[in-house]
């Protein structure tokens, strides 16, 4: 190196000094960029999230990630996806390589709290975490599971409530830990476990790319609660708020009986004050949570429709994971889903 | 450091006292560049921890783990903690890069060996191995040995080619030996041969150096390797073996070479042989065909002048790149992850995902890997300098 270039370096180091992270706010960052960084499960979540042949991100999480974006620019084009795996998800998002991660993560109190510092805005997705077994084992119930092989995915809740549930009724279990959901699956498939360990939702995907899926069932017991739901950093209560009064849009307008067919029409015609006020027609809400419009709901409703519909379009009973609304059916349905008054 | 040897013709500034007074400074310059370096980026993480409100510390090493970890040599548990939990994760990389290096050398010495077979058919068995297996990436054949270690049957239709022998695709089953008395005292049989055979084999050189007659040791030394422990066994009684045995889901008893372990082990040695034995080959081919000659001039039979000729000098090249080699195949074990086989890397991940401290997992990992390859590389040079051409 010649000396006047180095020296030239040494000087620019020491007056600018190791670079500092930036202290500005996240949605500041976001609106900067222009963009939303969204991370969804990698490579691919069958129902949730996956590549369609032009390579196009779909599915249920996808559309959580373009309503937000609706919010925050009115756009719902204006995301990038990033495909994380269950262990780069979450230094992925402290790290700020995403702003949001959109990818069934479980609502903990260790991830809420002072040591991961992230936020759980809201719940999309109320599940359990299940087993499948293949039907030639004969097995009907969890507790036979004595002495099995179980698949399962590393950095997720499923491995340590895996580990409470044969602890707590005294079974002995070996895990089979493989971070690339494919290649878990393609070992359960070929016969390396007994067992594959997920939650139910996510099982049901996975089972329909197995080679022969019906040869497989998922057992009924629900060994844990979660809580699955998009994921900010701390620090940015207006992201976490915009976050959370999309999700609610989208149960508000079931709540309501708000579809995509018929948002216009109840819009322009409705004299429901509340109704009024979460379309935008009346009232300032969309200003109040920093949204890009004051009818960011109507647009959003306009564009994927309401909770239902998202859900029955990409794991209703009419798709390949035919799942059942079950607890995930609004309140009013004897559901949880449960959106705070928008007013 | 010989600046003096290679000073330049016109110095770029000039300075006083010198070209050694120059190299000093050069060298200070450096030292404190690298220096700011460094600081600058341990000031820069802390900046960036501490905007994102993280801690740093060590303290949840302490902590439960509640991770299943599948192959342990050591007690374990979820229950316990993280600091044991990736202690459980170093012993399987130590496990499966102690085995892997002996392996790898073995069959890269024979495959060096083959390379230079004056069978055509051997040889370019051989080359054509060696080209395919250097060429292809190490993650690809792993995956490659996993899936074909997954082909085998189920554990229902497990092979058994031997009595409480059973392959399947959950791993090889073999009995185990129960730690008893029995046990020890057949260890101690086995020791005590080894010595045995040890001190003649010292008896029988001597006397060759005496006398030129030469015998053979292996007969009475296999006699009392296998013999000794079983004169134990009827004295004391024989250790208690546990059988593998099919219950429910899996084999019950016994020990296991898991799929998982089984697929690394291979693909690591077959691809880390493939190196050793291009090494081999050319330390073999870099002594001089007079040694040769004069080994032959001697009436010694082929394989002694491989073995007590060629090879002692050829170890002298060898040496330096297969340290490198044993490197590189502990590092490589890190690809285990991708097979599911919970080595330290593995564990590791999911510690930096259940506690979020990335940064603390990431440093404890890099230098447990540095102190590996340091130890490695200390044993390596201390035995290439006691094979180096000593100068008398």
């Amino acid at each position: 190196m010649k000396l006047t270039a180095f020296a030239a370096a040494a000087a620019a180091f020491l007056m600018f000094g190791p670079s500092q992270a930036m202290a500005g706010r996240d949605l500041d960052q976001i609106r900067a960029r222009g963009q939303l960084l969204c991370g969804v499960q990698g490579p691919s979540n069958p129902g949730f999230g996956f590549p369609n042949a032009q390579g196009q991100w779909q599915g249920f999480n996808v559309e959580v990630c373009r309503s937000v974006a609706i919010t925050i620019f009115g756009d719902p084009n204006r995301v990038q996806f990033v495909p994380v795996t269950t262990q780069s998800r979450f230094p992925a998002l402290s790290s700020g390589e995403v702003d949001i991660l959109s990818n069934n993560s479980t609502w903990t109190l260790t991830r809420d709290s002072n040591v991961n510092r992230f936020n759980f805005p809201a719940i999309v997705f109320y599940d359990g975490q299940s087993m499948m077994v293949p039907r030639r084992l004969n097995v009907t119930s969890a507790r036979q599971l004595d002495g099995a092989t179980v698949c399962v995915q590393p950095g997720t809740t499923t491995e340590l409530n895996l580990a409470d549930y044969f602890r707590q009724h005294n079974m002995r279990f070996t895990p089979v830990v493989v971070a690339d959901l494919d290649e878990l699956r393609r070992a359960y498939d070929s016969g390396r476990c007994d067992v594959f360990t997920n939650d139910f939702a996510a099982l049901a995907a996975q089972r329909t790319l197995l080679s022969r899926p019906a040869d497989h069932v998922i057992l009924p017991e629900r060994i844990s609660k979660e809580p699955l739901g998009p994921v900010v950093r701390q620090g940015d209560e207006e992201l976490t708020n915009i976050v959370a009064w999309t999700v609610f849009a989208l149960i508000e307008a079931e709540e309501l009986g708000i579809t995509q067919a018929n948002v216009e029409q109840i819009a322009g015609s409705s004299t429901n004050p509340i109704v009024r006020r979460f379309l935008g027609v009346e009232g300032n809400m969309g200003e109040s949570i920093n949204a890009a419009r004051a009818d960011y709901a109507r647009q959003i409703i306009r564009t994927f429709g309401n909770y239902g519909e998202i859900y029955e379009r990409w794991l209703g009973e009419r798709t390949p994971l035919g799942l059942e609304r079950g607890q995930n059916r609004t309140w009013l349905n004897g559901g949880l889903l449960y959106a705070p008054p928008a007013r | 450091m010989s600046s003096t040897a290679l000073a330049p013709p016109r110095p770029l500034i000039p300075l006083p006292g010198g070209t050694t007074m120059r190299g000093v400074l050069w060298q200070a310059a450096l030292a404190i560049a690298v220096i700011l370096i460094g600081w600058s980026l341990y000031n820069n993480m802390l900046a960036n921890m501490a905007a994102r409100g993280l801690q740093f510390g060590f303290g949840f090493l302490n902590r439960s783990a509640g991770i299943p970890i599948g192959e342990h040599l050591i007690p374990y548990t979820p229950a316990d903690t993280y600091q044991r939990a990736l202690t459980v994760g170093l012993l399987n990389t130590l496990r499966v890069a102690v085995l892997g290096v002996v392996l790898a050398t073995i069959l890269g010495i024979l495959l060096g060996l083959a390379r230079l077979s004056s069978n055509p058919l051997l040889r370019g068995l051989t080359g054509g191995y060696i080209e395919v297996i250097r060429n292809t990436p190490l993650v690809l054949q792993l995956v490659f040995w996993h899936a074909i270690v997954l082909q085998l049957p189920s554990v229902r239709q497990a092979l058994n080619p031997l009595p409480g022998l059973y392959l399947s695709q959950r791993g090889l089953k073999v009995p185990a030996l129960m730690a008893d008395s029995a046990l020890f005292w057949a260890g101690v049989a086995v020791l005590v041969a080894l010595v045995a055979w040890w001190l003649l084999l010292r008896r029988e050189r001597a006397r060759q150096e005496a006398t030129g007659e030469r015998r053979a040791t292996w007969a009475p030394g296999l006699a009392l390797l296998f013999g000794l422990p079983i004169l134990a066994g009827y004295v004391i009684g024989a250790p208690t073996v546990e059988w593998p045995v099919l219950a429910g889901f899996n084999f019950r008893g016994g020990l296991t070479l898991s799929p998982e372990f089984f697929a690394l082990l291979l693909g690591l040695v077959i691809y880390t042989a493939a190196f050793i034995a291009e090494i081999v080959r050319a330390g073999i081919q870099s002594v001089q065909r007079g040694q040769w000659e004069a080994a032959r001039a001697l009436g010694l039979a082929p394989g002694r002048i491989m073995r007590l000729v060629i090879l002692p000098q050829a170890l002298r090249v060898i040496i330096p790149p297969l340290t490198s080699q044993y490197l590189n195949l502990t590092k490589n074990s890190s690809l285990a992850v991708v097979i599911g086989y919970p080595d330290l890397v593995s564990v590791a991940n999911t510690s930096i995902n259940q506690t979020g401290q990335a940064v603390e997992v990431i440093a404890i990992f890099m230098a447990v890997y540095l102190i590996i390859s340091l130890v490695t590389s200390l044993l390596m040079n201390a035995y290439n300098r006691a094979v180096a051409l000593k100068e008398r």
